[in-house]
């Protein structure tokens, strides 16, 4: 008898992290991490949810940061925390939404915490209802559904693939790409029952890869944090702390020579890009690919098999590690020449060199 | 409260009812239930790895309610260890969260003024600085302008590129930074920054940032970093830090 796939054995074993993910109607929380490094990422989300897949998701210019960052490095108060979730949960309910969308890993562990604390205590919900009121006059309701960016696609992982122009096969060989996951902590590790597959044996990240064509490859550190350590990667003193978790995946993910991570967590896609380049600055060490394994995040990575420009829709020139080996092998048309390119097509020179070690050629 | 006064409380460190203090707030009560000190959360926790930290023996320590040793672990750098990654709280078979009990100590180190007396803890002042500064000044926790690639050589060239590009390339890739309107990036309008100052007002946050800059400054004073009035010097206090 054959084995059964990945995906029946966790329907079996995992049932009872089959989380519930809402259908349509979302209002959107950005994040302030994405927003700086992969920007592109949060537009090309909106853009599959509204013109690949027909659903309606509310992008509001009035919500600020969570200040989630601020509430895991300590400078910003519990009692804070909570009233700057209720203020985002307010302009939710003002617009008529009952469903949130979240783009951000911290913020989503954030807001799950906050809403498990009101359920426990609610004399926590009673004291941040007065802050808000006092602060902005506000009230709200507390969201029907909270998901995150990759739990919704996930969700729809079989609609993108039915639309995809573009498998996750080496388009040379017909082999499916090998491809690693790194799940943010804060998705499911705080709440194993709010991620896909729970904490131990998530399935968000993995159910896409093989969806598109892929083969999710395991690997011991999977489960592992990549190091932001909050206070540790913002002290320029502690930041050995962050470089050295993510050099303990590299390590572990070197063997199965992965053709790309895919990340869920806006921090943790920056971090496992950047610490590539500074590894091989320190150690001179690459650990896979032409010249560094390239990172996407799970938007990143739907929108290419959806067939959006890497450069002008998704934005994959803003990581360092080079896309193009990637880009290649699944065959994905792009135009080099406007990898580093303004608004109107014009050359904007270009770093001073991309991936891992600057080329000797 | 005049210097000499608060150098006196610093001193004492209003260390009184620590335990009614750790207990006020609720997230002890969902981080810690029963500690049975089996190590499981030493084990995966990545700061344990790395540091000479083990948050088996903070959730015993602040169990057993003994005073002395709870108010050393407020002076402490190990408090200051933790990742805030929560993988502890996944494996805990008693579903205990040190990450949160930390969160819990913490605020209470700073609250008490105990975390200036280490060095791991003084950099809260650095952190209110840039990520405090931040929320207040724009609304986001990071904005690029704050992501000085001098500052941050391990963000490589092609950050460096996006910094001296900034507006090209942020508009290129559809962000709208520092525009009107929705999306990426964008300009929080100063409505919107108001709110955001009035809750910080109202529900303590601007306070504790208040606090860690008053001990800060106490701690500047104490090591002598002042101007010429004998007032703390931050400038000096902050390059002190950076270079602890
Ligand atoms: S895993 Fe839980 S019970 Fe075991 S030492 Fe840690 S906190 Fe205590
Ligand atoms: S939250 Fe802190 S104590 Fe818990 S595993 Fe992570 S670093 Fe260790």
């Amino acid at each position: 008898m054959n084995e059964p796939d990945m995906e029946t054995k966790t329907k079996i074993r995992w049932s009872e992290y089959n989380k519930e993910i809402a259908n349509d109607k979302f209002f959107y929380l950005r994040s302030c991490i994405r927003q700086n490094f992969n920007p592109g990422a949060e537009k090309v989300f909106l853009s599959i949810l509204q013109n690949k897949l027909g659903k309606e998701v509310y992008d509001d210019p009035h919500h600020t940061t969570c200040s989630g960052i601020g509430y895991h490095s300590d400078i910003v108060p519990f009692e804070t925390f909570q009233t700057m979730v209720a203020r985002q949960f307010s302009l939710m309910t003002e617009r008529g939404y009952k469903n949130c969308a979240v783009s951000c890993i911290t913020s989503f562990g954030g807001y799950n915490e906050v809403l498990s604390t009101w359920k426990e205590f609610p004399e926590e919900l009673e004291k941040t209802r007065e802050n808000l009121l006092k602060a902005t006059g506000r009230t709200f309701e507390i969201p029907e559904n909270l998901s995150h960016a990759c739990d919704i696609i996930y969700k729809f992982r079989k609609e993108i693939a039915a639309q995809a122009p573009y498998r996750l096969i080496n388009k040379e060989t017909g082999e499916p790409l090998k491809i690693v996951d790194h799940i943010g902590c804060h998705y499911a590790k705080i709440f194993p029952e709010k991620g896909v597959g729970g904490s131990e044996y998530s399935r968000v990240l993995t159910g896409m890869i093989e969806a598109w064509g892929g083969e999710a490859v395991d690997y011991p550190e999977r489960r592992h944090c990549c190091g932001f350590g909050f206070r540790h990667y913002l002290i320029k003193n502690n930041r050995s702390y962050s470089i050295s978790a993510s050099r303990k995946k590299f390590e572990s993910m070197q063997p199965y020579q992965p053709d790309m991570i895919l990340t869920n967590c806006p921090g943790c896609n920056m971090f496992l890009d950047r610490w590539q380049y500074a590894l091989a600055q320190i150690e001179g060490k690459v650990y896979g690919g032409k010249n560094g394994i390239p990172v996407l995040s799970h938007e990143e990575l739907a929108a290419l098999v959806l067939g959006y420009d890497p450069w002008k829709d998704i934005g994959l020139q803003m990581h360092q590690m080079d896309v193009e080996p990637l880009l290649d092998k699944i065959g994905v048309e792009y135009d080099p020449k406007l990898k580093f390119t303004g608004v109107k097509g014009q050359y904007i020179n270009e770093p001073e060199f991309t991936g891992c070690l600057a080329r000797t050629d | 409260m005049g210097i000499c006064q608060a150098l006196h409380k610093q001193g004492s460190f209003m260390y009184s009812d620590l335990n009614q203090r750790l207990k006020a707030d609720v997230r002890l009560e969902e981080g810690l239930q029963a500690c049975m000190n089996c190590g499981i959360c030493t084990a995966i926790c990545p700061a344990a790895e790395f540091y000479e930290y083990d948050p088996r023996s903070i959730a015993i320590t602040v169990q057993s309610g003994n005073h002395e040793k709870i108010a050393a672990l407020l002076e402490s750098d190990t408090i200051w260890y933790c990742g805030q990654c929560m993988s502890c709280k996944t494996r805990c078979p008693r579903n205990n969260c040190p990450g949160l009990i930390i969160n819990v100590l913490r605020k209470l180190s700073q609250e008490t003024g105990a975390f200036i007396k280490s060095r791991m803890g003084r950099q809260q002042y650095l952190i209110v600085k840039s990520i405090g500064a931040n929320i207040l000044q724009f609304g986001y926790c990071v904005h690029p302008t704050s992501l000085v690639p001098a500052t941050h050589p391990e963000q490589g060239p092609v950050w460096r590129w996006v910094y001296e590009n900034m507006h090209e390339v942020y508009a290129a890739v559809g962000a709208n930074l520092d525009g009107d309107g929705p999306g990426a990036m964008r300009k929080i309008s100063p409505t919107d920054l108001k709110e955001l100052h009035q809750i910080f007002k109202v529900s303590g946050g601007l306070k504790l940032y208040q606090t860690i800059g008053h001990f800060s400054q106490l701690k500047a004073i104490e090591l002598g970093l002042t101007d010429e009035n004998g007032d703390a010097d931050m400038e000096k206090y902050t390059q002190y830090l950076l270079n602890e």
